[in-house]
């Protein structure tokens, strides 16, 4: 045995290692990516790229082509969408897919959603995988203990092309949160308050793996939502080693392995974790009990505090660039330090994206509103991260039960977590969001965006302010 | 791929942290099917009023920075998404360098890819390189990626750390993809072996 194969590894080591096609002297390697999923919006001019340079796709049915950013959510989808340039994206998609064969969902197939949920739903998303897609939140699959994560369009050039990609080693993160959630506190309260705790550059450059026993406890949909947001905290790739909950969720999906292949793929996964004595370039614990319901307040993910917390001042930031950039963030976002985080107005709630478009996420929201009616003074939505998650909640009845409350129950797509396609805040409008990022005009030009679990959202919508779904 | 060698321009302060992809190019224009043109669009949302007029408190409006080629900014710049439309837009509207105390890591892959170099340098360099272009158009800048160098206005000279791989992309504007598909004989044993191993996989 070498020397490498003796150390005790993390499961990023082992990942990575198990991909390695080729070692360049210069410390870049060749790595063999598995899966590759693609949309309309970062596709059409890498397949432009392979069109013009005369290459084919190396792998076609290594990929996966979905529409979802610029999909209309609307009842009339169909004939919904009046922006050329949108349906232009949709229509390039639609034929670079038969062009250079690739498996394409169409906009009104049931199958279709967001990217990030429709790959593990459809069994796409194995753990031991490399998957990556051009799309940031593709850590999302690391959830399945695969190491995904998001490309530019060269890259997916790349990787149509080659199947592989030139890249360096990440250094190992580990996020360790033991204990048991409190009532009322999810996935992507941990998520929250991680990046409270490390910042929107604390990942850089790391992968991070999130161990414990409250990161086992998760649901894969929690674990899905944590790893989603993991490029929030700068880590392009989040990790969470795949276990039984793992194995039962992959177990019979359209794409997972059968029966046979299905048990020798289990023993497989069974050793993708991180080896005893394996070390971490840097540690973070946190107390699962310790986490509150989290809310956004300003123009970053890292602007985050408990729901029970007060706008922050001037006075409690040192140095004078962070009071320049905390007068900006509360000037942008209408909000006087010192105010009570609980008593801000909302006019919009939205309820969806790749971080809590899944089931779970609507069961929490359902609920939540269970008998009760959304404020008069709010729109609330619930836009499913995929179509077959729309049938699933129907069939559930969740549906009737976020009508009957006052919520508008949409078709599957990214919607306002991005605001590409009509799906948007107008200027100054104030939204509770399940979404992932509150950057200045993700959600419309001028809107303004508090981040927070679908439960929190739920609670937020009934009162017409920002709650402590604790308390409701 | 254009090639980067050496630069020589005006440099634009732009000392903000955490300068996220929304804001370089914001999601209404990412509706397009091609690479170029998103110049014109490149932080539209604090370039403009609504109205379509120019902002005059944004430092690519101002006279002494229209022509800037060299951006210098704050940490973490290019958070967010992996559009790659963020340096797609800065290179249509002329910048080719963009310096700052550290970036996400998407956005700085991204930039190798067009011809884009990102510099990593210590605060208190960026600090000396922003106070050289406070002075506009009186104060070129010379980035040189052969001798990995930045020489100030006034002779002073900076050196800057850049991966050997990707430099030698850049110095010589070659496609990467070309280069990887000369290992093809690698990658296909590569797959014929994982075949076996983990024929689940196929």
């Amino acid at each position: 045995m070498t020397e490498t194969e003796q150390k005790p590894k993390t499961l990023y080591d082992k990942l990575w290692q198990s991909h390695i096609v080729d070692q360049q002297d210069d410390g870049n390697c060749l790595i063999y990516i598995d899966r590759h999923i693609i949309h309309e919006v970062t596709s059409p001019q890498a397949f432009e790229g392979l069109r013009s340079a005369g290459r084919a796709v190396a792998q076609p049915g290594a990929m996966l082509a979905v529409p979802d950013h610029n999909v209309p959510t609307s009842a009339d989808r169909a004939t919904a969408i009046n922006a050329e340039d949108s349906q232009l994206q949709l229509d390039t998609l639609a034929a670079n897919c038969k062009e250079f064969g690739v498996e394409y969902i169409p906009m009104l197939d049931d199958r279709q959603g967001i990217v990030h949920i429709v790959g593990p739903e459809q069994g796409f998303t194995l753990p031991g995988m490399t998957i990556v897609c051009g799309d940031s939140h593709t850590s999302t699959h690391g959830a399945f203990g695969a190491l995904a994560f998001g490309i530019g369009t060269s890259e997916v050039e790349h990787v149509m092309a080659t199947q592989t990609l030139v890249l360096k080693p990440q250094k190992n993160m580990r996020i360790d949160v033991e204990g048991a959630l409190g009532a009322g506190v999810t996935a992507k309260d941990i998520a929250l308050a991680v990046i409270g705790e490390i910042g929107t550059a604390g990942g850089t450059g790391h992968v991070i793996e999130f161990t414990g026993s409250a990161i086992r406890d998760l649901s894969m949909e929690g674990r899905m939502t944590l790893c989603n947001m993991s490029i929030e905290a700068g880590a392009r790739s989040g990790l969470v080693a795949p276990d039984q909950t793992t194995f039962d969720y992959v177990m019979g999906r359209e794409r997972s392995p059968k029966a046979g292949a299905f048990e020798q793929a289990v023993a497989y996964w069974k050793t993708l974790h991180t080896d005893a004595g394996a070390l971490y370039d840097k540690e973070v614990f946190l107390r699962a009990e310790e986490i509150a319901p989290q809310v956004t307040w300003g123009t970053s993910p890292e602007n985050v505090l408990p729901i029970t917390g007060v706008v922050p001042s001037l006075d409690d930031t040192p140095g004078a660039d962070a009071k320049i950039a905390l007068q900006r963030a509360l000037d942008y976002m209408g909000l006087t330090a010192g105010t009570r985080l609980q008593d801000v107005s909302i006019e919009r709630v939205f309820i969806g994206s790749c971080t809590n478009g899944r089931i779970e996420d609507i069961r929490m929201a359902a609920e939540v509103v269970r008998g009760r009616k959304v404020h008069s003074d709010v729109t609330a939505w619930v836009v499913p991260g995929s179509g077959l998650v729309k049938l699933q909640a129907e069939d559930e009845g969740l549906d009737q039960i976020l009508m009957e409350a006052g919520f508008e129950w949409r078709s599957p797509g990214c919607s306002m977590c991005l605001a590409m396609n009509a799906d948007k805040l107008g200027p100054h409008e104030r939204c509770a969001s399940t979404s992932n990022r509150n950057f200045e005009g993700r959600q419309g030009p001028k809107g303004r965006t508090h981040l927070m679990s679908p439960a929190m959202a739920a609670a937020a919508a009934i009162t017409g302010r920002l709650t402590d779904v604790r308390e409701l | 791929m254009d090639k980067f060698i050496t630069l020589s321009a005006i440099a634009a302060p732009f000392p903000v942290a955490n300068i996220d992809t929304d804001m370089i190019i914001p999601q209404q224009h990412l509706k397009t099917i091609k690479r170029t043109g998103l110049g014109q669009f490149a932080f539209s949302n604090i370039r403009y009023h609504d109205d379509g007029s120019e902002r005059e408190d944004f430092v690519l409006n101002k006279p002494a920075y229209r022509t800037a080629e060299i951006l210098i900014t704050g940490e973490n710049f290019g958070c967010g998404s992996s559009r790659e439309h963020a340096p797609w837009a800065l290179k249509d509207f002329g910048i080719k360098c963009v310096i700052a105390p550290s970036f996400a890591d998407i956005f700085y892959g991204n930039c190798f890819k067009n011809g884009l170099l990102p510099i990593i340098l210590p605060q208190k360099e960026i600090d000396l390189l922003l106070d050289d272009a406070s002075r506009g158009a009186n104060a070129m800048i010379t980035v040189d990626l052969e001798k990995q160098e930045i020489s100030g206005p006034d002779g002073g000279k900076l050196s800057f750390d850049v991966d050997p791989y990707r430099r030698h992309c850049l110095l010589n504007g070659l496609d990467d993809i070309g280069l990887t598909l000369e290992k093809k004989a690698a990658i296909e044993s590569y797959e014929t072996k994982r075949r076996l191993s983990q024929p689940w996989l196929y």
